[in-house]
């Protein structure tokens, strides 16, 4: 077989073309350096695209008392004050500005009535906070950036005469390995997956922006491209990973038909108005209202619904409760028996808004449904139940800079951790890919004017063997990928799945443990060229070493909070909450737990909550530090 | 409920290829792109087919079912009768790299080609004012996933290789239109619709209106008013004249 591997230098390489990745790659080249953007999928085709709801930011648009401490606060509170609370606090500072870019790069939001931006409900934020167009957002957000790295092309053009001489795209395009020299990141090797052919990636800087892993589960709202290569990259090369065992549960995905089980209902519907119901027609979720937010959410179905025309005067409906709590309960009401017929709850817009109304705030939804489901939703309640959708968990990194633990290697995104602690508010993951896509990309490029290290040809030759190990095993009778994964989902979803036991997730461990051995033998059939069960085998490994990250992690935190949700540990504790459990890789398939100190919030932070609410949080010990 | 479907995939690169049948069990449901994986999964793990989201969002999964383009993740089975063949080849109008997946770079050079929007000047971050009706126009063109289904059924190069230089596809001139109907866009986009562009290939046969996936209206909304605006300039003594001064 073809071994040689094509070459290219640059300052700064993104892996990743979604909102973090191009955001980064626009930052690093404003910054003048040379930079290469690379995606597994087409230029403008990543997750982000599907993104629908929103973009959070406290512009104050819509109700002019929304800051961004406010935000702030509603962002620690959705994490269960585990988040890093300083990614959260640039995150609330920086989040307004960065949409506002957006539009001087020509993005048309959905607009107020004295012609700003408007700004929607979701849950977990106290005031209409995210900017949004219809219900494709992610359409909006990824397109603009895509045609902002246009533009700065074409300034490139009009300079060396060559659209891709300072900011190219390389689309198609599958990083396996990267490359380390004297402990610092010198480059990343990967293929081609038009024809199979091999290539390097010589730079200082890197930054990984490869989203999320929600393709270890059977039943998910992610693409293809969500098998965790980022976080198996950045393991391999020596960085950690925090807060794996959490994993955000999406209340509404489809149930039915079974060909798209877990595609997204977004949480528009809930947040424009619609309510769930169970088969009792009772809207059940005025029964969890947990402890921590019993101020905040309406007790009676008559508040709720005063709320949405007077939201100053009432408190919200309880529909609109973090993403964590309202899975459960959806969860809850299907195990007593009171689920719709598909096994999911009832989601009701059709009873709540007029038939326009609907069509024109959720058009996407409408056509979803009725296209995959034969369902119309101006005319009756869809049916939805939990799926797997986003990863709290990621790439620990500086939360000022985004560089990993390994020199050189950055990190923006869903690969990366911190932000959103125990659980993400809807809405904070756009905000965070922009904001956190421009931190990296300025100092990734910041830090590609320091040394180059050169990439190692030993290096590149056991990337270029581990790659092509795949068609090598055939004759040792392995198996066909496509088995191994749907055997990994089914172990992931049964046994670390949204309600979790101590004796299932060791028996995931022992699984996983057999599943790693059958991933690094499994074969493939055919040639290099753009062939899916190659492709497979590859993303396989990584799918293996995120599960165990999340298994492990999961097994050792004995408390629920936020998307871990312990049957034998069921209350937040909060001995746990300062604590975060780092995941290191021992080689390719195994990893190792340890234990972290979170850092406590600065002094004029931990001011801006109430003492009643933190002590829901927050041990004696640590509160009488602090203030009496 | 489950039956057996007869289905055909062309499989081959670009030195040539065939149809292969494949008989299949569909399940309640499916569309055409679960059917593609199950035989991926089953008896052709290196069947290559390009896909995303799954959900109609990312416009990956393009191809042509029984000659129709369409999206494999939005064609659902129960669209055909339980004897009929299902037929799926790649893009006409892109060369194929294999079985299903065709090179769409064409898209993406013209893409660059279209110069970006031109910001305001003296309108600082934050302050642009926009109502919603004046957006409401080009949020439409926006709406546009690129699945490319129309650049693949347009006749003006579908079968006219040669036209390709010349003209860019409902896509790109739909992209111009746009950025001239965007309130805040500096820019004069005319006479590059026309002149660069190709609007001029376009005899407004509709075509890329019935395929698109988001039912945009292309030709209507974008290319017939398009074609208008030009007309206006270019015939319009006035128009022209004031053209020229302004420029100035
Ligand atoms: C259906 C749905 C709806 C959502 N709605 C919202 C919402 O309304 N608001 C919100 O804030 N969030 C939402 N989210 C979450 C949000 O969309 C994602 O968290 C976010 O888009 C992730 O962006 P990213 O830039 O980190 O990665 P992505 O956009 O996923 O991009 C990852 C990129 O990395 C590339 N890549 C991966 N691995 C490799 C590799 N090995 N080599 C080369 N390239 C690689 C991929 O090809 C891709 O280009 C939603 C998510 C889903 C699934």
């Amino acid at each position: 077989m073809d071994r040689n591997v094509e070459t290219h230098e640059y300052d700064v390489v993104v892996i990743g073309a979604g909102g973090a990745g191009l955001r980064a790659a626009i930052e690093a080249r404003l910054q003048g350096k040379r930079v290469a953007i690379i995606s597994k999928s087409l230029f403008g085709k990543a997750h982000t695209v599907m993104a629908e709801g929103g973009c959070a930011a406290s512009m104050g648009n819509v109700n002019p008392n929304d800051n961004w401490m406010v935000h702030y606060r509603d962002t620690m509170r959705g994490g269960k004050f585990l988040n890093n609370w300083r990614m959260a606090e640039l995150h609330a500072k920086e989040a307004p500005d960065r949409v506002w870019e957006l539009e001087t790069y020509g993005a048309l939001f959905d607009r107020t009535k004295d012609g700003k931006i408007s700004q929607r409900n979701f849950g977990g934020h106290t005031y209409p906070r995210l900017a949004h167009v219809g219900d494709r957002t992610g359409l909006e957000l990824i397109r603009t950036l895509q045609q902002k790295i246009v533009s700065l092309q074409q300034d490139d053009h009009k300079v060396t005469g060559d659209y891709q001489s300072h900011l190219r795209v390389y689309h198609e395009c599958t990083i396996t390995e990267l490359l380390k020299t004297d402990g610092r990141i010198a480059g990343c090797f990967g293929y081609f997956r038009n024809d199979g052919r091999f290539v390097r990636f010589d730079a200082p800087a890197i930054v990984l922006a490869t989203g999320g892993v929600g393709k270890s589960y059977q039943v998910t709202s992610n693409s293809w491209e969500y098998t965790g290569d980022g976080h198996a990259l950045a393991l391999r090369a020596g960085a950690t990973l925090i807060n794996m065992e959490f994993l955000q549960f999406h209340p509404t995905g489809m149930v039915w038909p079974p060909s798209v089980k877990g595609i997204l209902v977004t949480e528009s519907v809930r947040g424009d108005g619609g309510v769930l119901r169970n088969s009792e027609g009772k809207r059940f979720m005025f029964d969890y209202i947990p402890d921590v937010f019993k101020e905040q959410y309406a007790t009676t179905e008559e508040e709720g619904d005063r709320w949405y025309t007077d939201p100053d005067n009432n408190r919200r409906p309880p529909e609109l409760l973090p993403r964590d709590e309202v899975a459960r309960a959806i969860n809850s009401e299907v195990k007593a028996g009171r689920g719709s017929p598909h096994g999911g709850v009832f989601l009701d817009i059709a009873s709540r808004l007029k038939p326009e109304e609907i069509l024109k705030r959720l058009p996407s939804m409408h056509h979803q449904f009725k296209e995959l489901a034969d369902v119309d939703i101006t005319k009756e309640p869809m049916e939805v139940g939990p799926t797997c959708h986003y990863v709290m968990g990621g790439i620990e990194v500086d939360p000022d800079t985004g560089m990993s633990s390994v020199p050189g290697l950055f990190a923006a995104g869903e690969c990366s951790g911190g932000m959103h602690g125990s659980n993400r508010l809807g809405g904070n993951s756009l905000s965070d890919l922009l904001v956190f896509g421009r931190r990296t990309g300025l100092y990734a490029a910041q830090f590609s004017e320091g040394a180059r290290p050169a990439v190692a040809r030993e290096d590149v030759d056991a990337a270029v063997e581990r790659a092509l190990l795949p068609f090598t095993t055939a004759a040792e009778q392995g198996e066909n990928p496509f088995v191994v994964q749907l055997e990994l989902q089914k172990c992931m979803h049964e046994l670390v799945g949204i309600i979790r036991k101590e004796d299932e997730m060791e028996m995931a461990l022992k699984k996983l443990e057999d599943i790693a051995t059958r991933t690094r033998t499994v074969v493939v059939e055919g040639h290099r060229e753009f062939n899916p069960g190659w492709h497979l085998a590859l993303d396989l490994r990584n799918m293996l070493l995120v599960s165990l990250c999340v298994a492990k992690a999961a097994l050792e935190r004995q408390e629920s909070r936020g998307g871990h949700t312990r049957d034998d540990f069921p209350v937040m504790d909060s001995d746990w909450r300062h604590i975060l459990l780092v995941c290191s890789a021992l080689g390719e398939d195994n990893v190792e737990l340890t234990r972290k100190e979170q850092i406590p919030m600065r002094p004029e932070l931990f001011d801006l909550f109430e003492l009643d609410e933190l002590k829901k949080y927050y041990t004696g010990e640590e509160l009488g530090g602090h203030r009496a | 409920m489950s039956h057996w479907h007869h289905f055909r995939v062309w499989r081959g690169d670009q030195g040539g290829g065939k149809l292969e049948d494949y008989p299949v069990e569909v399940n309640e449901g499916e569309v055409v792109l679960d059917i593609i994986h199950r035989l991926q999964q089953t008896e052709a793990n290196d069947l290559a087919c390009r896909w995303n989201c799954k959900a109609g969002k990312c416009g990956s999964c393009s191809v042509e079912i029984n000659g129709k383009p369409r999206l494999a993740c939005m064609t659902r089975m129960s669209t055909f009768a339980d004897d009929e063949v299902v037929t799926v080849t790649p893009l006409r109008t892109f060369p194929v790299i294999r079985d299903l997946v065709t090179d769409v770079e064409f898209n993406y050079v013209k893409a660059r080609e279209v110069p970006a929007f031109a910001p305001p000047e003296g309108v600082a971050p934050g302050e642009y004012r926009m109502q919603q009706v004046d957006v409401e126009r080009s949020q439409e063109f926006r709406k546009c996933i690129e699945c490319y289904l129309c650049q693949n059924t347009c006749h003006a190069v579908r079968d006219h290789e040669e036209n390709k230089e010349a003209f860019s596809g409902p896509r790109y001139l739909m992209r111009i239109a746009e950025l001239d109907m965007h309130p805040l866009d500096a820019a004069d986009r005319k006479d590059m619709a026309q002149d660069d562009h190709g609007l001029g290939y376009c005899n407004i046969t509709k075509c890329c209106t019935e395929v698109c996936p988001e039912h945009i209206k292309i030709t209507d909304n974008a290319l017939i008013p398009m074609k208008e605006r030009v007309v206006d300039r270019k015939y319009d003594p006035i128009v022209w004249l004031g053209n020229k001064l302004f420029r100035r």
